[in-house]
């Protein structure tokens, strides 16, 4: 909750502005009980008509007002709703896009999807009924027992005695009822889990007949998703009827009071009538405050979901440069990548060191316009270099080093720019071709179209229709597998990177294409370093260096020669792959 | 896997319903769709109405009594008939605890309503979801199909469970009250005569002017939705190019109209409200200034007064609301349309009434003149003839994009042919149940799949009690074993989320030992090794070939090593089966397939 009003802060003048116009609009609405009360006890005593209809108008010049201020105020809190949820928004998916590789991997992506979707969908419809509907009946409250008190000051005491009773119960409910909401939230990212499962996994679903049963574990978490709603709901139901009994209690008493006060001459009967009509309108009032009450409960745990995000202490820190690498750069001998002693594992830092390290003890220098290819079985800790070498994640032993510095003096944007990179399974926008190619960048067109030439995604950009105006689909669907690596490779060669990253990203392309691509990166990419992960030895084999792995230690390093006649394990992959 | 060109066919359905979305939409068969969930609750909603009457009826005698009450209080000082009031509070007291109560036990029966039909309706679309044909799920983005889980159907029952009590509550509230007040003084009702019509006409009136406005929020949600959806999975590739901001530029934009189509919503729609509080506002003037004519005239007393006022104000209370609850039921409304046009997306067609079951699958495999495209302009596969006896590989090669993974698409009956058939054991493809058809493959897919359960739960997956020992012995035969057994919590351990604690090479042997422990004469293997390791290749090499064995397989493979055992090699090269034949045959042809294998050593 804290989160939101921080986002509100800035517009504290404007909600003043609305709330005060709120007021102004809901006093019209109270002047009108007022003047009927007037009319009551002091005009028709007077015996003439005229007076009457003249208090009249002044009841429509008052409801003229109330409807006026109101459409206003109602405006002005819509737009201050409208605004703080954009700013919430906005910066929740800055900060998203910019969460380090753990973080994400601990929140997890589809608990970040629903809560820059769900969670700030109920927080925005929160902040505009709050001030609209919620702030009414206060209003109303507030107002009732001012106006009230200049006509009967001994029965608003009795209305004031009420307020109590009320704050206690709204401070129980929702005390009770907010943890509840947590709990909902929790049961429908359950469900939602299940549901993108199956989205991702239709044809393997459907493949092995097990739709009955993935229906079967949709509906229990389905059930208990209902059952904590019921709960939620039921305890949050309480506050409407208690709310009613108690006001309608106090207008019993209210009656009881007036008696005694009329038949002691203190008080007129008229006034009790004014006095019973606000009791009716703050009844009302208090009927819609219980629905945006249940607002505020769900919202609040949704705010609490996005403030823990908003929250988040970067990771990727700029650390000062210890040491100073001018001897290096001043002989001009330094190196573009280079790995020295780094160990690293995943959950390494939760658990205390104790789990299984990923890597261990790599080193490797790559000078500038030297290559690099990583060979490896699969979880060797192939990939992890890669997310080392650009910092998705920080080392836990050891040192990354580009162009000399360490990779944590570089502030990740600057260190990243220095990439180009084709991970494995990459993501295709649902965009133009041009789009997904260009990537935001700036792009000439002439750049374009020799990076998708080069990437062999040429020709068959230009079988489709609209040629780089298509459209890829959602996960680029009406692309084949090939056809996708060739885009992203396309990506990855259009902005003329110093460092070309490859992770394993030339499984789908045949041979043919494979070869092609290989022979125009060498000749055309000269400028730009290569490091390539992959499981062909015949991408790597020309490469300057190549990394041998098993599970997470090197086991080989050198050149396609070398590696023959000294690794064993390279050999025998090189047989088998060459020999068939 | 969804092979080159799933798309364009949906496609064209989507850009059809984008035309019909200028006309106005089907409000009735959302109302419809609705009533057929709530009529199931019967019996609680003829409760639910019972308790709404008689909760409303007890309050609504509140100022009648109330009334009286202050007609014993009239008379003034000292003349006050305190055991006439007494008697009347006394009744207030009882009315309204038991209203109150009433209104309670309303609450949990609607609420037990609405969680019952919540859920029913998310049952329902998850099931529908099972049955609609990949392909749709190709064509929309998937954060957009959740959206009508996570946000519509709540939308619906928050409204149901709130609105549908208010709006019972409001008529009673407004029949009682207008009753009361004709018992009162039937000439102050005359004033209502004008204001109950100009409130109901303007209600209507903005309710139509709102509703378009209230579904381009709806829309504008779902692709602010779509877009966070497929930014926030692919923000490794958005920070590996250091495009944080200008993708953050254009979530902007996309947010910008998010919250523009909320505020629009919004800005039309309060009007409502404050408009009618003022025409009730107007009525309360009118009958102050004519009750107070009629109380000159001696024909009203001041209780009437006040008791009528009352009435007047518990009659225009539930109006009031009525402009909240109607733009919430506009949402609501939006948000089951949405809902519905999901559920009425055509499913998967039903097997025939007479399809057989597969049993004792012997698997033989027959393509007898099969076309198929996605769409009807663009034919993938033209007249395809194929035979594969029991037992045979079959393997199909040939460019990227050149219509391979359509060819299994078609034998799983993902797809039903254009023309021509598929025969298994000499039963048409149609004319079998598609359970028992499925059933007889078997399938590793280049797009691994795991879901968030434990390993052991991911490998049986196929097969519902399988045994630790059958589970085992297929992990080891796709060597994963001891992996398995270097994680924390062994076979036993959860599979999180995204499966980021396990490589995509990893999952791939784990969709492997799956595949194994299946009994079926037929095999699926769709680049079934793409993701691993030549070295782990080679180890399992001795699995594949025993997971392969007595089964007919369809192989599609880029390593051309892999395949030259086929019984039959397929080389497919857009859309059309340009060569076939075993690899000797084809590599003496020297034609397109030679041209192929003799790439790989370039």
């Amino acid at each position: 909750m804290k989160t939101i009003l921080h986002y509100l802060k800035p517009y504290r003048m404007g909600m003043l502005r609305g709330f005060l116009i709120k007021v102004l609009g809901t006093f019209a609405d109270l002047g009108l009980p007022w003047v009927l009360a007037y009319i009551l006890d002091h005009v028709v005593p007077l015996g003439h008509i005229s007076p009457v209809l003249l208090w009249g108008v002044a009841m429509v010049f008052l409801a003229v007002a109330a409807r006026l201020l109101n459409i206003k105020a109602n405006r002005m809190a819509s737009k201050v709703a409208r605004d703080a949820i954009e700013e919430v928004r906005h910066d929740l998916f800055h900060k998203i896009m910019y969460l380090s590789g753990n973080q994400t991997d601990a929140i997890g992506i589809p608990s970040l999807i629903s809560r820059l979707t769900a969670d700030s969908y109920n927080v925005h419809s929160m902040i505009g009924r709050a001030q609209r509907i919620g702030v009414r009946a206060p209003i109303i409250l507030m107002g009732g027992i001012l106006i009230t008190f200049t006509l009967e000051p001994i029965l608003t005491l009795v209305l004031v005695s009420t307020l109590p009773l009320l704050t206690v119960l709204v401070y129980h409910v929702s005390k009770k009822g907010i943890p509840l909401y947590t709990k909902v939230s929790q049961s429908v990212d359950e469900v939602v889990r299940v549901m993108r499962e199956n989205i991702s996994g239709i044809r393997v679903v459907k493949a092995l007949s097990k739709t009955d049963y993935e229906y079967g574990r949709f509906k229990e978490k389905n059930g208990k998703l209902a059952e904590n709603e019921f709960k939620a709901g039921i305890t949050m139901a309480i506050s409407g009827p208690m709310m009613n009994l108690i006001l309608n209690l106090g207008l019993t008493a209210i009656v009881v009071v007036g008696a005694y006060r009329v038949n002691a001459g203190y008080s007129k009967p008229g006034g009790i009538v004014a006095f019973l009509s606000y009791f009716t309108m703050i009844l009302n009032a208090m009927m819609s405050i219980t629905r945006v009450f249940v607002d505020i409960s769900k919202a609040t745990a949704s705010a609490d979901r996005i403030g823990l995000v908003l929250d988040l202490k970067d990771e990727l820190l700029v650390c000062e440069e210890k040491e100073s690498n001018e001897e290096q750069e001043a002989s001009g001998n330094v190196s573009r990548i280079e790995f020295s002693h780094v160990s690293f594992g995943y959950h390494a830092k939760n658990s205390g060191g104790e789990e299984k390290l990923c890597l261990k003890d790599i080193n490797f220098k790559i000078m500038p316009g030297e290559s690099l290819g990583i060979l490896g079985a699969t979880g060797s800790g192939k990939s992890t270099i890669i997310n080392l070498m650009m910092r998705f994640y920080d080392v836990n032993k050891g040192s990354v080093r580009v162009d000399g510095r360490d990779v944590r003096n570089y502030t990740p944007q600057k260190l990243r720019e220095k990439f180009a990179v084709v991970f494995q399974n990459d993501t295709v926008f649902n965009d133009t071709l041009t789009e997904n190619i260009c990537f935001g960048r700036e792009i000439g067109k002439e750049d374009m179209v020799r990076a998708a030439k080069d990437a062999c995604a040429y020709d068959f950009i230009m079988e489709k229709e609209g040629g780089f105006l298509c459209e890829a689909a959602i996960g680029g669907a009406n692309l084949s597998g090939g056809q996708k690596q060739r885009l992203l490779i396309a990506r990855a060669l259009s902005g003329n990177p110093e460092i070309l990253v490859f992770d394993d990203s030339s499984s789908a392309l045949d041979y043919k294409t494979d070869a092609k691509l290989r022979q125009a990166i060498s000749a055309r990419y000269k400028e730009s370093t290569i490091v390539m992960v992959a499981q062909r030895v015949s991408s790597l084999m020309n490469l300057d260096h190549i990394l041998v792995l098993e599970e997470g230690e090197p086991i080989g390093y050198g050149n396609h020669e070398e590696l023959l006649k000294n690794c064993e394990v390279y050999r025998e992959i090189y047989e088998v792959q060459m020999g068939g | 896997m969804a092979g080159g060109m799933g798309s364009p066919k949906q496609f064209n359905v989507e850009n059809a319903g984008r035309k019909e979305g200028h006309k106005p939409k089907d409000v009735k068969g959302a109302l419809l769709g609705l009533w057929g969930y709530l009529s199931r609750y019967r019996l609680p909603l003829l409760l639910a109405i019972f308790l709404t009457v008689s909760g409303n009826l007890l309050a609504l005698v509140g100022p009648k009594l109330s009334g009286r009450a202050i007609d014993a209080i009239e008379p003034g000082k000292g003349a006050v008939n305190f055991d006439t009031v007494f008697y009347y509070v006394e009744l207030m007291v009882i009315f309204y605890i038991f209203s109150s109560l009433f209104s309670y036990l309303l609450f949990v029966v609607m609420q037990n309503i609405s969680r019952k039909m919540a859920r029913q309706m998310r049952d329902d679309v998850f099931h529908k979801l099972l049955s609609l044909p990949v392909g749709y799920f190709d064509t929309h983005l998937s954060g957009d199909i959740i959206s009508r889980v996570s946000y519509d159907i709540d939308v619906i029952n928050t409204s149901l469970s709130t609105d549908l009590v208010q709006i019972c509550a409001s008529v009673i509230t407004v029949v009682g009250s207008f009753i009361m007040m004709v018992s009162i003084e039937p000439k102050l009702i005359l004033v209502m005569v004008i204001t109950i019509p100009m409130s109901i006409f303007y209600t209507k009136y903005m309710a139509g002017k709102t509703r378009p406005l209230f579904r381009t929020r709806s829309v504008k949600l779902g692709e602010m939705n779509g877009f966070v959806e497929e930014m926030v999975s692919g923000q490794k590739t958005i920070s590996a190019y250091a495009r944080e901001e200008v993708v953050t530029g254009r979530f902007d934009l996309v947010n910008r109209e998010a919250v523009d189509a909320y505020y629009t919503a919004d800005y039309y729609s309060c009007l409502v409200g404050p408009t009618v509080n003022f025409i009730n506002n107007i009525s309360l003037a009118l009958v102050t200034v004519f009750g107070a004519i009629l109380y000159l005239l001696g024909n009203l007393t001041l209780g009437n007064i006040s008791s009528f006022v009352l009435y007047s104000r518990k009659f225009s209370g539930p109006i009031n609301e009525a402009a909240n609850i109607i733009s919430e039921l506009q949402s609501a409304l939006a948000a089951a349309e949405r809902v519905f046009k999901l559920l009425n997306e055509d499913s998967e067609p039903e097997d025939n009434k007479d399809a057989l079951s597969l049993e004792q699958v012997r698997g033989n495999v027959e393509i007898k003149g099969v076309s198929f495209g996605y769409t009807r302009e663009q034919m993938i596969i033209k007249n395809l003839y194929m035979t594969a006896k029991a037992g045979s590989m079959i393997a199909i090669v040939g460019p990227t994009g050149a219509g391979k993974t359509t060819i299994i698409n078609l034998l799983m009956r993902f797809y039903d042919v254009d023309a021509g058939g598929i025969y298994v054991d000499g039963y048409e493809n149609r004319d079998l149940t598609r359970e028992s058809l499925r059933r007889a493959y078997a399938m590793v897919l280049q797009d691994t799949w795991v879901f968030g359960g434990t390993i052991f739960d991911n490998i049986a997956y196929g097969k519902e009690d399988a045994t630790m020992e059958e589970v085992v012995a297929a992990a080891k035969a796709a060597h994963i074993h001891s992996y398995i057994m270097r994680l924390p919590e062994g076979y036993q351990t959860v599979l999180s989320e995204n499966g980021v604690n396990i490589s995509k090479g990893q999952k791939q042997l784990l969709t492997i030992a799956r595949a194994m422990l299946l009994d079926a004469k037929m095999l699926i293997l769709d680049e079934a090794t793409s993701n691993v390791d030549t070295r782990t290749e080679i180890r399992i090499q001795k699995a594949m070939r025993h997971l392969m064995a007595g089964k007919t397989c369809f192989v599609i493979a880029h390593r051309l090593s892999t395949i030259q055992h086929a019984d039959r090699i397929l080389v497919v090269d857009q859309g059309n089966v340009v060569e076939q034949g075993t690899h000797k045959e084809l590599m003496e042809k020297r034609g397109f397939y030679y041209q192929l294998y003799a790439s790989q050593f370039e």
